[in-house]
């Protein structure tokens, strides 16, 4: 793979749901790539196909039509195990719910994608452990879901999602379920990843929240219909430690 | 993924739903329970049956003399005395393998002593009865060559007939007297017990043959030599079947039977007797085990329908599986190995309680109980196959959600 050859690349992408005897075409044809490094927001109202796109970019679903080349891969005809290992080994998934194991610790829902790469216990452990430290929450690694904050729990989330070293994170609403401050805690991290190098596309419809990516995508009724970077980005580190600051004073 | 890591979660699972586990095995751990209990019971009473079999003899060739028909009536078993000791003396010398051929006259009578009396069997035998039927002196001893061949007033006695005219205390040397002839006791018969038919084989009273033909019980008209019957004991491991035929064909020659003509003598083997009881007693362990499985087809379905509970309660955690990396079979996996460690957890508790009630049966109801290692390793085998079989629908239907499909499921 070319180093110059973009992440994502989609052509004409197509999804179309059967409702009983009614087709509802969800997706009409979106073309678009996201090269490695970019940090994309995609937004829309609800029905305007965004969340299939995710699905489709997080090859949880498949597209009817079109294309979805990922890393000059193209992923849209493979299969559902085939499918199962381009997630376990290219992309991360941050969810509004969290959705993490209820009976698992901290430390093993972090592990989970690397039970599925066939990870032996001990590195499993060991790469776990470094994501839960590298998001704060390497004290809390024995902890049940149900006993840490949403915050938390979203953190952990996380830890999950690079764990197995993606190409891509996907969140979806990540902020959805969270207070204000610890959102921008979020963002922060999501920022600083960014800043590392690591490619993220986050559904929302907060423009709040899409104001901290550096590229915006807007969906209506199934297609693209906006495609623009961000201008004047926020900085969430920035504005919580101002924050933090006025408060002091 | 490892099968250490999908044992620990399939555990997991089932621990975080301990009541929901523990009531859902309950069938299974029922349906083990009865198989390993019943087929202890069922073992024990055949063995029983089988020792049984065995003190009656299964290499014995029972020879009864034929009926008489007499202007299209028949008579019944053995009207006839067609059976001599010269026929008992031609099996003993003529077919190989023979051990013994005991000629016998039964009659009964009534046995005196004292004031005391009592009705018992009366036997005529010869030095081959005792060894035909494996019979043992408790005390004194056999028959001699001159008590069978001077018609020497003597006779063995049964434990039973000792017991009712003696009171227990040894019998030997002691006079009785039969149908007025007196009789000096020279052995008492080792007991032993009832026969399968629940007759007292120890009610008897053994006599010299040709003392029960001269003085007691008399002889057939006309025929200085004729017996009762023939009890043939064969060695260890014969071909019973062949020897019977040889015993058959030897008799007719003996009898001068003319080809088509009708045997006047009957044979029975007694392995026969033995293969209707086994049959029978296999018959009853096929129905205790019919019984037992439709238990643990019930257990299954138990299984099977809290496994599609479970399946619908976790969609979700199936689609977060499935969005980190899972497989089709990953999740397939995942949930037959609960459904199979639910079962077979039932049926290793199963088991215990199984043999647990058996010791019980064996200690309240004094019943004979044989354990076997099979009928364990049948259990637990069975209890897999049961998760095996009932785990598969929910599973499959689990392993084939669409991740997208799960993680929308709340």
């Amino acid at each position: 793979m070319a180093d110059n050859c973009p992440l994502i690349e989609v052509v004409d992408l197509a999804r179309t749901y059967h409702v009983g005897e009614v087709e509802v075409p969800a997706l009409r044809g979106v073309s678009l790539t996201i090269a490695k490094g970019e940090f994309v927001a995609v937004m829309g109202p609800s029905g305007s196909g965004k969340s299939t796109f995710m699905n489709l970019l997080g090859c949880l679903d498949r597209p009817d039509s079109g294309h979805y080349l990922l890393d000059g891969e193209d992923v849209s005809r493979l299969d559902p195990d085939q499918l199962s290992a381009v997630r376990n080994r290219a992309l991360g998934f941050v969810f509004q719910s969290f959705n993490l194991l209820p009976r698992a610790a901290a430390l093993e829902n972090v592990e989970l994608p690397l039970i599925y790469a066939g990870v032996h216990a001990h590195e499993r452990h060991r790469r776990a452990m470094e994501k839960l430290a590298l998001v704060g929450l390497a004290e809390r690694a024995h902890h049940l879901p149900s006993q840490l904050s949403g915050g938390q729990q979203q953190r952990v989330a996380i830890a999950r999602s690079l764990v197995n070293a993606p190409a891509l994170i996907l969140a979806d609403e990540p902020t959805g379920a969270l207070d204000t401050r610890t959102s921008l805690e979020l963002m922060a991290l999501f920022q600083s990843l960014n800043e590392q190098g690591m490619t993220l596309v986050l559904v929302t419809h907060e423009p709040d929240i899409a104001q901290f990516a550096r590229r915006i995508l807007l969906f209506r009724d199934g297609r693209l219909v906006e495609d623009h970077p961000v201008a004047g980005r926020h900085s969430a580190a920035a504005l919580l430690e101002a924050e933090a600051g006025g408060v002091t004073r | 993924m490892n099968h250490l890591d999908t044992l620990r979660g399939a555990l997991r699972s089932l621990r975080a739903n301990r009541m929901r586990s523990a009531l859902t095995t309950l069938g299974i751990v029922i349906g083990i329970a009865a198989v390993i209990t019943m087929l202890a019971v069922g073992e024990g009473a055949r063995r029983q049956v089988a020792e049984q079999m065995k003190s009656l003899g299964t290499n014995l060739i029972l020879v009864l003399p034929g009926t008489v028909t007499s202007s299209g009536v028949r008579l019944g078993g053995a009207s006839r005395n067609s059976l001599t000791e010269a026929d008992a003396r031609a099996i003993r010398q003529e077919i190989p393998g023979v051990v013994a051929a005991a000629p016998a006259l039964r009659g009964s009578g009534q046995v005196v002593y004292g004031n005391l009396n009592w009705a018992t069997q009366l036997y005529g035998v010869d030095g081959d009865y005792l060894v035909s039927r494996d019979w043992v002196i408790a005390s004194g001893r056999k028959f001699d060559d001159n008590d069978l061949r001077g018609k020497a007033k003597v006779a063995l006695v049964g434990e039973t007939v000792a017991q009712m005219l003696f009171g227990g205390t040894d019998p030997t040397g002691q006079t009785v007297r039969v149908k007025g002839v007196p009789l000096t006791i020279v052995g008492l018969l080792a007991s032993k017990g009832q026969n399968v038919m629940g007759q007292d084989q120890d009610d008897i009273v053994l006599i010299p043959l040709g003392t029960a033909r001269g003085r007691i019980l008399g002889s057939a008209q006309g025929r200085p030599d004729s017996v009762g019957h023939i009890t043939v004991k064969m060695a260890d491991g014969s071909d019973m079947q062949a020897s019977e035929a040889q015993v058959q064909a030897l008799l007719r020659q003996k009898h001068r039977i003319q080809p088509g003509q009708d045997d006047d003598f009957n044979i029975r083997n007694l392995s026969e007797i033995v293969e209707a009881e086994q049959a029978s007693s296999g018959a009853l362990s096929a129905l205790l085990a019919a019984i037992a499985s439709v238990s643990l087809i019930v257990g299954g379905i138990g299984i099977m329908n809290i496994m599609l509970v479970s399946v619908t309660e976790r969609t979700r955690e199936i689609g977060i599986r499935l969005a980190v990396g899972a497989r089709r079979g990953d999740i397939l996996t995942q949930f037959m190995v609960e459904a199979v460690t639910l079962s077979v957890l039932g049926g290793l508790v199963g088991v215990g309680l199984g043999l647990g009630g058996g010791l019980l049966v064996q200690r309240l109801l004094d019943w004979p109980v044989v354990f076997q290692a099979q009928a364990v390793l049948l259990a637990v085998v069975s209890a897999s196959a049961v998760g095996i079989f009932f785990g598969w629908y929910p599973a499959r239907k689990a392993s084939r959600l669409t991740p997208v499909e799960a993680l929308r499921h709340d």
